[in-house]
């Protein structure tokens, strides 16, 4: 059923999504690693490559970290930009969807795709702003992000485990899961204190993910990190060696 | 956007077949065209034989065409599942209206109706298409108001023309309405072009990769590393970019072959004796639907879609 569930429908349900902190994301590539790792073994897998060993690999990914630089001189910086499906509370990738396999869930508000339905037209695709699905070169059926649902809620899993696959590996911590509709959540206090924001919503999309910008420093802050001289007075035996040295 | 050439080839010939339809729907009910068995069955072989070349084609654009059935359940909600019903649902009255064209000879009582049917459908299939493009903010080109008049159009132009050929085939007289609506409708098909041409060239960007970031202010952010260093799927299918320096090129050529020839050439037909009128008749079909091929080409080709600005664009 391709038409977004009714706000009565959502009303009391979730909105799962990622949040991702701009500032602490070091561009590691380990929560796309381990994104593609889980997809492929897991409920949805394979999640397949074409020509994976040769000299022009090219597959399906749900996840992607793009860099971008910002600002000029002494406040340009690097930012990395980790990019996947941000669960759309208006996704257009849904409605779309000419056979019934694109939907979101009105319970938590996870955009899927049941490939048995998808013929690959593609639409879905076109219909997303942000480049979130992708089509499986060897399954020819729409892939995305399916916020681990295999993972999120597997009682066969210790409790702590039941996160996104790509928030769990994050060395940075810079990926956190929850629900945004709560407000007592810890994404939504994140989103409050820190100034949390969504992308391109001039699409309409009303999206559900938040990222978390860069840390401002201060000009004063970055000169005040006065940068250590190099030290040339030795210990007492380096002083010995010298003296004897230099007689 | 890629310009996937079984897509071209179904939108262009299945728009040619619906505007045939659509016209012979409209002049068999207003009593305009000739009820011939020999005309009525060419007519109607070339209109459902577009269509059906159309629908065709547009199946090899999909992974799955074995699960193309599903798309007849989501009209609720998607463009796409309404053209497919409009499309297969057209195929009832049409086939009806060919039945009673060639075996029964007669379009009164009755038979009206279900020309008008045939008439309604075609119109609401190409409608169905167009907002198909019409309805992806994420493709600012397609998203404009020119998009759907720009279809309706092209598909009432190129039915036009060949139906034009085919009276002048089977040695009748077209209707006077056909004769001179035809040149009216080329120069509103060429004005909608243009429209939309002028349009897509000036509108102010609807995206910057800053607001596809919000990592600052305009101007500030550029892309350092890409993702990944070979193509993917998004890159092939949504950030095409091969020959769009030949634009220019490509829509002069495109205003020539749609427009301009057989805009004259309607102008002359009804001044020219039949041995002129049915080589410069085929002419103007054969110009205007190549002509429109290549306006298909371009309106892929030339639209932008917004995840380009997560791999370089500044705007779209």
């Amino acid at each position: 059923m391709t038409s977004l569930p009714t706000p009565a429908e959502r009303a009391g349900g979730k909105s799962l999504a990622l949040l991702i902190d701009l500032d602490t994301c070091v561009g590691c590539h380990a929560c796309a690693v381990n994104c593609k790792e889980w997809n492929t073994g897991g409920r949805f897998g394979p999640l397949s490559d074409r020509d994976a060993y040769g000299a022009r690999p090219e597959g399906a990914w749900l996840n992607r970290v793009h860099a971008f630089e910002t600002g000029e001189e002494e406040a340009g910086r690097t930012v990395y930009f980790p990019k996947n499906c941000y669960h759309c509370e208006q996704a257009p990738c849904v409605t779309v969807c000419p056979t019934g396999a694109s939907y979101k869930r009105a319970e938590d508000g996870i955009v899927l795709v049941e490939e048995e339905l998808c013929m690959g037209c593609g639409l879905c695709a076109w219909a997303c702003p942000y480049g979130a699905r992708e089509m499986d070169p060897l399954a020819q059926v729409m892939r995305k992000c399916t916020l681990c649902i295999d993972r999120i809620y597997n009682e066969e899993l210790e409790e702590v485990d039941r996160v996104p696959a790509c928030v769990l590996t994050c060395p940075a911590g810079a990926r956190h899961f929850g629900d945004f509709a709560d407000p007592a959540s810890e994404v939504s206090r994140l989103v409050r204190e820190r100034g949390g924001y969504a992308v391109m919503e001039e699409m309409g999309t009303a999206p559900t993910a938040r990222y978390l910008p860069p840390r401002v420093r201060p000009r004063e802050t970055l000169a005040a990190v006065e940068a250590p001289e190099p030290t040339d007075t030795p210990g007492r035996f380096l002083a010995w060696v010298d003296r004897l040295l230099s007689g | 956007m890629h310009p996937a050439l079984s897509i071209i080839l179904f939108t262009t010939s299945s728009g040619a077949g619906y505007g045939l339809l659509f016209l012979l729907g409209l002049g068999g009910a207003a009593g305009l065209l000739p009820t011939s068995r020999g005309f009525g069955l060419a007519a109607f072989a070339l209109a459902l034989g577009f269509v059906t070349f159309g629908l065709v084609s547009s199946a090899f654009h999909l992974g799955h065409p074995e699960r193309a059935w599903r798309a007849f359940s989501q009209w609720r909600s998607s463009w796409l599942s309404r053209e497919a019903v409009a499309a297969v649902a057209t195929y009832l009255p049409a086939l009806l209206l060919a039945l009673g064209w060639t075996v029964a000879g007669d379009l009164s009582g009755p038979w009206r109706l279900v020309a008008l049917l045939t008439a309604l459908g075609a119109a609401t299939t190409v409608f169905c298409t167009a907002m198909i493009y019409r309805s992806l903010r994420a493709v600012p080109r397609w998203h404009s108001p020119w998009t759907v008049p720009g279809y309706l159009l092209l598909a009432l132009i190129t039915g036009g023309a060949w139906l034009l050929f085919l009276l002048y085939l089977f040695g009748e007289t077209p209707p006077t309405p056909l004769l001179h609506g035809m040149p009216s409708a080329v120069i509103a098909a060429w004005f909608v072009q243009t429209a939309a041409w002028r349009r897509a060239d000036r509108a102010a960007p609807v995206a910057t990769v800053e607001s596809a970031t919000g990592l600052g202010p305009p101007g500030s952010v550029r892309l350092l590393d890409p993702p990944h260093s070979e193509a993917n799927y998004l890159l092939r299918e949504m950030a095409f970019r091969i020959g769009r320096r030949h634009a220019a090129k490509l829509r002069r050529v495109t205003v020539v072959s749609t427009f301009a020839l057989p805009l004259a050439i309607g102008l002359i037909l009804p001044f020219v004796n039949r041995l002129t009128a049915l080589p410069a008749s085929l002419l103007a079909a054969l110009s205007m639907s190549l002509g429109v091929v290549v306006e298909r080409w371009l309106f892929f080709a030339e639209a932008r879609h917004t995840v380009t600005l997560y791999y370089g664009a500044r705007s779209v």
